[in-house]
């Protein structure tokens, strides 16, 4: 079954690519020889960032963006959205994540770490690689606003920024460039939950020492704090009517559902890979964790410090170093720890199993400090 | 439709592609990389101080970075997916570069070997300077063009195609190894892909129908749809869907095409290992019984809408769980603790009843800690959230340490009589098998629906004897059999 559209013309007309998009538009040749294509606007029903996410990668493997260009808008459930070189630990609170169960989602283009929710709309442009150009983009958004909203003081930055009054910013951009195609997707802050957003972003990590990209944090607002008056569907039918305006498309918005297998096969895959704990996590550039651990003796409340090295690639534990004083710990018991700490996940929970099985064998108060041990280990890790 | 061969063929092939490189195989695509090898081998075997051009099939190809667009002049090179030495095609990924948050995967243009990575990861990389040097077949086809000029979506589909008799015959790479691997030529094969393709389960069809053997699951995982298993000992040749050709005179035996897979254990692994190792230093002995549950099952009847007025969902393990408890207040050496030398006995006053829960990491085994304080419906709150925490893969070290005694439900999942596993340091454990409906006699001497589970206990026999398990084993069942009396000494 197709999806509901609000169109006129079958989706399935565009994948093919050579045969004419959408109402009416059609493929001009300039005499240049140039192929000017036709355009589709789509709007997901999901509000999974993972669905959502493996929807761009469907469609970024699948259509033919040589003759036809997408605009897809979609807005997620909260999560927090890193970049594909980004490292989560120094990135974002999951600890707090995990409390108030938001996920972590990583995409494949690059850029920063985002937080989405119901209040942020996110927009991807889908051109061939010839057709790339973020500026362009950017000016559908600012001219879409300036429509509804004359006056309305938004400008485009050197960084593909959209601020608002000239300091907030209310939109980041990344994109994902392939052989013959791109993508270029952004965030629209319209009335996202602020105060989620500064927890969220705010790393409860430190002694991280990384390589992968930092995010740049910058001051945000949302549009509805500024302008009450705009609501959402005046917003996504302004935007769409820019887009065809400044592409010469004539495309009305359509209502997709990615996890429709007839209209998107093989989309679960995505979908899977994107959930999986190696793309996750298992995808951050190698980094080493120094740091150190205070310990206490919950009995005799004495206290000491360890040092703590660990270094971690594809996010399993390749070696792990733990410096404690003798006279606290015997040191075969450090060394057992860290020896069953090394292959595994630079997860908490992984290594919290492990760790486990290494307190049956000690008792009293042994046992007490080397428990108090794991949970300090335990809590580097998020 | 050209499109959409094109879009699906690609979305199959980069899935190929990457599933290679997670694995570590190399696509082999076609016969060349073999017979060239081969023959470089000779060669070296023959001028063995010869260092030349002379030895190399075809030239050695200075993959540049090419235009990545919008003025972009140098990019940082993030992750590689190849090193020196490994065996690329047209089209594989190479690398993943960003600039400027935008994030581009470079894939190769040539098929061969690579030879060079000219930068490491996380330094910066030009447009326009060599990437790679890749040593390319002399015939193997080179698109010689830009990335940026549009070709039509026919030629790249060509590439792969086998010409066999002027016939061309669509399948990937995976498939036409499996096919040499096994000497069929793929035009004798009928292929049930679109537009003609020939899959895997065509050629393993076509091994089947040869043999008429039951081929084992293969490893790579392209395509989902099952392969029919014809009968063992077929005298004649099976007829399967696909079956168009009849069965050739000589049989040829199936060939697996698994690889084993070796890897070191790690973590969690590694720990079970070492508790199991302990574990069996301890003389187990068991003790096995059968407990009628027909009262229990009543009751629970009863209390579940109340339970769940409360928000709890009650099963039966926090009756189980209490009335062990129970019996452990009359057999405090079950809830005991004996130090690795045997030397000493530590008499614990925490009843911490641990649940061994399958998880996807495996058996953990969270507690209910001091369930002798709890009531049964505290114990039925403390099992639902250790059951969302161990679904989310979320237990604590708090949680999974500190057990005094194990009951695993082996019957949630299947299975009467086990043989459990004492977990050190504890003494004792119980299995509970599923709960069966069965025929029974009742005191009037008439048969009676009754439900009845199996208990298999094991415990430590240099401080248990037989006869204490078998006492503290018949207290539960009597609770259990009748929960009227676990009123009585409910504490």
């Amino acid at each position: 079954m197709l999806s509901q559209i609000r169109g006129t013309w079958p989706l399935i007309g565009c994948w093919s690519g050579v045969r004419m998009c959408q109402t009416g538009a059609r493929t001009k040749s300039s005499s240049s020889g140039l192929f000017i294509g036709s355009g589709l606007v789509l709007q997901s029903r999901s509000t999974d960032v993972h669905h959502n996410l493996a929807l761009e990668d469907w469609i970024d493997a699948n259509v033919d963006l040589q003759h036809c260009s997408i605009l897809l808008l979609w807005r997620n459930r909260a999560a927090v959205v890193i970049g594909r070189h980004q490292n989560p630990w120094t990135e974002c609170n999951l600890p707090a994540m995990q409390r108030m169960g938001i996920p972590l989602a990583r995409r494949r283009s690059g850029g920063g770490t985002v937080y989405h929710d119901l209040g942020n709309l996110n927009l991807t442009f889908f051109t061939s690689k010839k057709a790339y150009d973020r500026k362009r983009n950017l000016k559908v958004i600012t001219e879409a606003l300036r429509q509804v909203r004359p006056g309305l003081d938004v400008q485009a930055t050197d960084r593909f920024d959209i601020l608002l009054n000239g300091h907030y910013k209310i939109s980041g951009t990344a994109s994902r460039l392939s052989k013959k195609s791109s993508y270029h997707h952004c965030t629209l802050l319209y009335s996202a939950e602020r105060s989620v957003l500064t927890t969220v972003l705010n790393p409860s990590h430190f002694g991280i020492h990384s390589n992968a990209t930092p995010s740049v944090p910058s001051p945000v607002a949302n549009l509805q704090d500024y302008v009450p008056s705009l609501q959402w569907e005046e917003l996504l039918d302004a935007l769409v009517h820019q887009y065809n305006a400044e592409f010469g498309f004539n495309s009305a918005l359509n209502l997709v559902d990615p996890a429709d297998e007839s209209v998107f096969p093989g989309h679960q895959k995505f979908a899977s890979e994107l959930q999986s704990w190696d793309w996750k996590f298992g995808k951050t550039p190698m980094f080493s964790v120094h740091t150190f651990l205070e310990l206490k003796d919950n009995q005799s409340l004495a206290q000491t410090r360890a040092k703590l090295h660990m270094e971690i690639k594809n996010g399993l534990i390749g070696s792990c170093e733990l410096d404690i004083p003798a006279d606290w710990l015997p040191k075969r018991l450090s060394g057992e720890l860290s020896a069953l700490l090394v292959g595994e996940r630079f997860c908490p929970h992984r290594a919290a199993a492990a760790l486990s099985a290494l307190l049956r064998f000690e008792s009293g108060d042994l046992k007490d400090r080397l428990h108090n041990l794991c949970d300090a280990v335990l809590s580097v890790m998020g | 439709m050209a499109a959409v061969t094109r879009g699906s063929f690609s979305l199959l092939r980069r899935m190929l592609s990457h599933q290679y490189h997670h694995r570590g195989f190399r696509s082999d695509w076609t016969l060349k990389p073999h017979v060239f090898r081969c023959d470089t081998k000779l060669q070296l075997l023959s001028s063995r101080l010869l260092h030349t051009a002379m030895m190399f099939r075809g030239p050695i190809v200075q993959f540049k970075l090419s235009d990545i667009g919008e003025g972009i002049m140098e990019v940082t090179v993030k992750e590689w997916y190849v090193k020196e030495g490994d065996k690329v095609s047209q089209f594989d990924s190479i690398c993943e570069v960003q600039s400027d948050k935008a994030s581009v995967t470079i894939t190769s243009r040539y098929d061969g070997i690579i030879k060079k990575l000219y930068y490491d990861v996380d330094t910066t990389a030009l447009v326009g300077k060599p990437l790679v040097d890749i040593e390319t077949e002399s015939s193997s086809e080179v698109i010689q063009e830009e990335d940026v000029v549009e070709t039509p979506a026919m030629a790249r589909e060509e590439h792969t195609h086998q010409e066999i008799k002027g016939h061309k015959t669509q399948a990937t790479p995976a498939v036409r190894r499996l096919a040499m691997e096994n000497n069929i030529k793929l035009s004798e094969v009928v292929g049930t892909g679109k537009d003609g393709r020939i899959l895997k389960e065509d050629i393993l069809n076509f091994l089947a129908k040869q043999t008429g053997a039951i081929l084992p699951p293969a490893p790579f995982q392209e395509i989902q749809t099952p392969v029919p298993a014809p009968s063992l000992f077929a005298a004649e040749p099976v007829s399967t869907p696909a079956a168009t050709q009849p069965s050739p005179a000589t049989p040829k035996w199936p060939v697996f095409t698994g690889k084993d897979v070796t890897a070191p254990l790690k973590g969690f692994s590694k720990a079970m290992v070492r508790t199991m190792t302990a574990a069996l230093k301890i003389p187990h002995f068991g003790y096995c019984d059968d407990v009628d549950l027909s009262q229990l099952v009543a009751l629970r009847a009863e209390l579940r809408s109340v339970a769940e007025s409360r928000g709890i969902k009650l099963s039966f393990m926090p009756f189980f769980i209490k009335a062990a408890s129970l019996g452990l207040l009359q057999f405090p050496v079950l809830n005991a603790s004996v130090d690795e030398a045997c030397q000493n006995i530590t008499y614990k006053v925490s009843h911490n009843i641990g649940l061994a829960m399958d998880t996807s990491q495996g058996l953990l085994v969270p507690n209910v800690k001091n369930v002798q304080l709890l009531s049964v419906f505290e114990i039925a709150q403390e099992l639902n959230r250790l059951q969302m925490l161990g679904v989310s893969g979320q237990l604590g070290t708090a949680e999974l340490s500190g057990g005094t005694f194990t009951l695993s439900n082996i019957g949630s999942i299947g299975g009467t009589y086990a043989k459990p596993v004492i977990l050190p340091p504890e003494v004792a454990i119980g299995a509970l098998g599923k709960i069966q409906v069965l025929p029974r006699f009742n005191d009037g001497g008439q048969v009676i629906r009754a439900h009845i589970m199996n208990v298999s206990w094991s415990a430590d026999h240099r401080i248990i004897d037989g006869a204490t398990m078998c006492r503290f084993s018949n207290l539960w069942r009597e609770y259990l059999e009748n929960p009227a009396k676990m009123v009585l000494d409910l504490k």
